[in-house]
């Protein structure tokens, strides 16, 4: 309770954290507010429906809060005139400022009456995009301050950020961004390429790094390595070199 | 959302381009071609014929067959570790029912461009009109590309809003040349482009608009120009599916006698992972492109075998370090030339 976890992916795509954890939450009967800013609903729901979470059901009863970035996007440039006093929460597009964002987080996970779902959680797919649309680096760790405070200190939820990392990346704001939530983790899981190449039965290494260090002054932190195979509805992680092929 | 990066002179860019609108063609779906550069209507004058199935396939077969008579199977007794890899099949022998195929050499015939609705943004024809939409401090140019695409999809109805519609149809919408100084913008130009959120953020609203809609899109971007590299890296965060070409051209490559079969390389960044965990990863990364007379074909890249003695040390360790940067494939940055030292 009151974790922050951050996802990251380096040469490879960690959205298979996301929808584990999407899906872990919902079953574990928390209120789940997601932040999809680059998939649309319906991509979630598939892959939640193969991992046994029906999105749509849990969307109609108030547990999670979906708020799907690219058809907000298109109602804020395309559609009528904005309503006052309920501005989009994507107006960073066009004033850079993230305020309205965390508004709406702040407010989706606000307990309401009759709420009988355990502890809020914010779920963010991705950070990295923020950038691309216009937020500085500032910003959006201000952003993320503020909804660690407003949902882990507050509300003693959990809050998972995925943002996308490169090595030798030449995006400095992106790595700054990074750089800063990996400090402030408590806990990170880290899904690579492999460093040799593409291999079609181990997809990737994921690191998990329990950020000790974080809460208590003289604690290491604790690094496991796992490698790991995507199927399709499911991911198997076994220790490095015992891929189920070469055994 | 294709994102094609193109090759320096821009010639097999605009011809993978010319395919994309040739097989909207003919499929019947709608199109929706956009340029800086020339004018639409050009464009489409150049597409590639459709070969008949026939004629295709038997020339096909003609080939698969010569090449079967050769290669008889024969029991490896060295190499036997190879025997269980399916045989190096370079081009599509197995003809699937998925695409046609085309014929370069040929140009498409004007009755079958116009058996489809065609809908064109040429940019110095829009410039007149003024964006009605919030722009969001993007480039004007774009802005109103944006607004013609959408205008398109909820006029035609590819966005299901339309209920009266029975048949559905798919929108393939083209762009050619995003990016570029005739857009207006000048991230080709320089390192610190002024405006470096414009080229994301109009990609961003296109992606909303095609997973709203019925439709896809390829753009082809001058990747080469573009010095700063941190709007690549977004820019392929925020797509599907990211190809790049890279022609031999005037480069050192040309005269490589790994490459003497091919035109090119076809380096795949990013294969989209939609609506499943899973993505549909090939077995192999290396592709390389050739431009025959009448075919564009991409296909396994493989090693001639390396039978001269006369061969220097140089070159030798030319072709091992170019070889181990494309087996390293696309998963890592290959980690600089090593060369073997014996």
């Amino acid at each position: 309770q009151g974790k922050f976890t951050l996802l990251r992916d380096t040469r490879t795509d960690g959205s298979f954290l996301v929808h584990h954890f999407l899906s872990f939450y919902l079953r574990a009967g928390c209120k789940v507010c997601f932040v999809a800013l680059l998939q649309s609903f319906s991509h979630y729901n598939i892959v939640a429906q193969k991992l046994g979470v029906n999105l749509a059901a849990a969307k109609k009863q108030g547990q999670l809060i979906f708020l799907e970035g690219l058809k907000s996007c298109l109602d804020l440039l395309f559609g009528g005139e904005e309503q006052p006093g309920q501005p989009s929460p994507l107006q960073f597009l066009s004033t850079s400022d993230l305020r309205a964002l965390f508004d709406f987080v702040r407010v989706s996970l606000a307990p309401a009456d009759g709420d009988s779902w355990k502890g809020p959680v914010l779920l963010v797919d991705d950070l990295s995009v923020l950038l691309s649309l216009g937020a500085a680096p500032v910003a959006v760790l201000d952003f993320i301050h503020y909804c660690r405070v407003s949902v882990c200190c507050q509300l003693k939820g959990n809050v998972v950020v995925l943002v996308h990392s490169n090595e030798d990346s030449e995006d400095e704001e992106n790595e700054l961004v990074v750089n800063s939530l990996c400090h402030h983790s408590d806990l990170i899981l880290w899904a690579e390429g492999l460093a040799t190449g593409f291999c079609k039965d181990v997809h990737g290494q994921i690191k998990i790094i329990k950020r000790l260090s974080l809460r208590q002054a003289a604690a290491q932190d604790l690094v496991q390595i796992y490698q790991y195979k995507i199927q399709d509805r499911n991911v198997t992680f076994f220790a490095r070199g015992l891929s189920a092929a070469v055994l | 959302l294709v994102f094609t990066e193109e090759d320096k002179y821009g010639l097999y860019s605009d011809l993978l381009f010319k395919y994309f609108l040739a097989e909207g063609v003919v499929c019947g779906h709608d199109l929706f071609v956009a340029s800086a550069k020339e004018h639409p209507d050009n464009i489409l004058k150049e597409l590639p014929a459709p070969l008949l199935d026939d004629t295709y396939r038997k020339e096909l077969g003609d080939e698969a067959a010569a090449a079967k008579s050769e290669d008889f199977q024969d029991s490896m007794k060295i190499a036997w570790r190879y025997q269980n890899l399916p045989k190096m099949e370079a081009s599509p022998t197995t003809y699937t029912k998925f695409g046609h195929y085309y014929d370069v050499s040929k140009k498409m015939s004007p009755e079958l461009c116009q058996s489809v609705k065609l809908h064109s943004f040429y940019l110095h024809e829009e410039l007149s009109s003024e964006p009605k939409m919030k722009t969001c401090n993007m480039n004007s140019a774009y802005a109103r590309l944006l607004q013609s695409i959408q205008r398109i999809i909820s006029q035609e109805g590819f966005d299901g809003s339309d209920p009266q519609k029975k048949q559905r149809n798919v929108l393939r919408i083209g762009i050619q040349s995003l990016g570029s100084v005739l857009w207006g913008d000048d991230v080709c130009c320089s390192y610190t482009p002024e405006d470096t959120h414009s080229l994301t953020k109009f990609l961003y609203v296109l992606r909303g608009l095609l997973r709203k809609s019925l439709s896809a899109c390829i753009i082809t971007v001058p990747a080469h120009l573009i010095q700063n590299k941190a709007i690549m890296e977004r820019v392929t965060n925020l797509s599907d599916m990211v190809v790049g070409l890279e022609s031999f051209i005037g480069s050192e490559r040309e005269t490589n006698p790994l490459y003497k079969d091919y035109h090119g390389l076809v380096h795949v960044h990013q294969i989209p992972r939609l609506n499943s965990l899973i993505c549909d990863v090939s077995d192999t990364k290396d592709l390389a492109f050739r431009l025959k007379r009448k075919l564009f074909t991409i296909e396994r890249l493989h090693l001639p075998p390396d039978l001269s003695d006369t061969v220097s040390r140089a070159s030798k360790q030319d072709l091992a370090g170019s070889a181990k940067l494309l087996s390293s494939g696309c998963g890592a940055m290959a980690i600089g030339k090593k060369h073997l030292d014996f």
